[in-house]
């Protein structure tokens, strides 16, 4: 058996958070991208649009990620399509992400006065203008600071991955404490370096909110 | 008689199984102002939003400049540009300044020069006597500069037609009178105009016809002079009575 000091898992931790801070981006990015298309099928004036993006919202939020990640990694299988791991785990992420994040955004468009969008109308303003020029500016101001929070909610969610053998933080504390047969040190520093990730996090979107909440209010 | 302007016809509009407008008629002339008083909930914001479309309704005749309101086919957008509206609570865009809420319709639905709208916006905030508040957001103004900046956001696109909706309710006292000087300017120089209002000495002043609805339908109109002093219906009598 292998002699590993503390210094060499802690190393070997940190390795493997990369991977951890490189999905939780990936994801972030990815759902965020596929949650503002959902956020405008959800929004737009279309009854078929709406019900589209209603139902994606309420399948992945009505299930447990954990089952989207297995049904992401062995669903493919069964078309003999053999996925790794990673891009199962980015998969599943990126679309659980998107359903979170259209959510939170919407809250955030209908937090927009009736009386902006009346206003807008009544100077002629198309939808779409409405949309861009008075209602999206207005509620992207209030989104930043839950978005960035939900950020948190991807990192600790990155942790699942690793039950379909994918290797962040997590699956490395696994594999280091079958070898070590330290689990307290080893969870103990993998704890660790998940606070450090999303303390910070936590943190700047709670700042944000003070902030953006204080520049040029309305009334 | 001057050339009719705005003409609803037999205006029917129901909430759910709740009537609220039950066969309303009304014509405005070119360059008329028509005042609508009555008491809260009796249909009178419902009534003008049906003028912009704001509101749909299901019967009845709706026409500005000839353009019907009430047709499936109706661009909302051509009406609009002809419809100014100003409401009780402002509803200036308040990630926008001053001179940006006056500038943003010209230019993103007329797509005018940038210049020279903003030249014309600059002259807009003088004529609201906000000079030097050009840059200011709506959350910097006190309520009697923010409705002024509304109503010249509205001018903006040169309406043919302006509906004013309660504009002072949410008013102190001391800024009603700035708001209501302007509107009085622009009656004088012509602008058509539709305004649901609570201040009676400013109707009797500036209307050319005074209409008393109740409960979805109008009771009771006419010139002011005859309107205040010689009100035919017992409801109009009432109403009078409690406000004057
Ligand atoms: N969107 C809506 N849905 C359902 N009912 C409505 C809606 N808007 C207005 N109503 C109802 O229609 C009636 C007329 O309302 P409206 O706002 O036109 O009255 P109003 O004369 O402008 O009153 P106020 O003086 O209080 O502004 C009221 O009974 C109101 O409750
Ligand atoms: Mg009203």
């Amino acid at each position: 058996m292998m002699n590993f000091s503390t210094w060499d898992i802690i190393h070997n931790l940190l390795l493997a958070a990369r991977w951890t801070v490189a999905l939780s981006l990936a994801a972030f990015f990815g759902g965020g991208m596929m949650g503002a298309l959902i956020l405008f099928l959800r929004v737009v004036p279309n009854r078929i649009a709406g019900l589209v993006a209603r139902f994606y919202i309420e399948v992945f939020q009505g299930t447990p990620l954990l089952m989207q990640l297995f049904l992401a990694f062995f669903a493919p299988a069964l078309f003999g399509m053999n996925v790794p791991a990673w891009v199962a785990a980015f998969a599943a992420l990126t679309l659980w992400t998107a359903a979170f994040l259209a959510e939170i955004w919407r809250g955030c468009v209908e937090a927009i006065p009736k009386g902006q969008w009346e206003a807008a109308s009544s100077l002629a303003l198309p939808y779409i203008a409405q949309l861009r020029y008075i209602v999206l500016p207005q509620a992207l101001r209030i989104a930043v600071a839950p978005t960035v929070g939900f950020l948190v909610q991807v990192v600790k969610g990155t942790a699942l991955t690793s039950i379909i053998g994918f290797v962040e933080l997590s699956k490395a504390g696994t594999i280091i404490t079958n070898a070590t047969f330290e689990p307290f040190t080893v969870y103990g520093c993998v704890a660790l370096m998940y606070f450090a990730l999303c303390w910070p996090i936590s943190q700047s979107s709670r700042w944000l909110e003070r902030r953006l909440n204080a520049a040029h209010q309305a009334h | 008689m001057v050339e009719a302007l705005l003409v609803i016809d037999n205006l029917h509009k129901r909430f759910g199984n709740v009537e609220v407008i039950k066969g309303v008629s009304l014509t405005v002339g070119k360059g008329e102002v028509a005042c609508i008083i009555g008491p809260s909930g009796s249909g009178k914001s419902t009534l003008i939003r049906c003028v912009n479309a704001l509101v749909p309704f299901e019967q009845g005749s709706v026409t500005v400049l000839g353009i019907e309101v009430n047709d499936p086919k109706l661009d909302k957008l051509k009406l609009r540009k002809h419809v100014g509206m100003v409401f009780q609570q402002y509803n200036l865009f308040p990630h926008r300044t001053a001179l940006q809420n006056v500038m943003m319709a010209p230019i993103q639905v007329l797509k005018r020069n940038k210049a020279e709208v903003e030249a014309e916006a600059y002259a807009l905030l003088k004529k609201v006597r906000l000079e030097g508040k050009e840059h200011s957001y709506p959350g910097e103004l006190s309520g009697g500069q923010q409705q002024r900046v509304a109503i010249a956001r509205s001018l903006a696109m040169k309406p043919d037609l302006m509906l004013f909706d309660e504009v002072t309710a949410a008013l102190d006292p001391e800024t009603v009178g700035e708001v209501l000087i302007t509107i009085r300017q622009l009656a004088e120089e012509g602008m058509t105009c539709v305004l649901v209002t609570h201040e009676m000495g400013f109707a009797r002043e500036v209307a050319n016809e005074v209409y008393f609805t109740d409960r979805g339908v109008i009771v009771e109109h006419a010139p002011p002079a005859s309107f205040f002093t010689n009100p035919t219906d017992p409801r109009t009598k009432a109403f009078l009575s409690q406000v004057l």
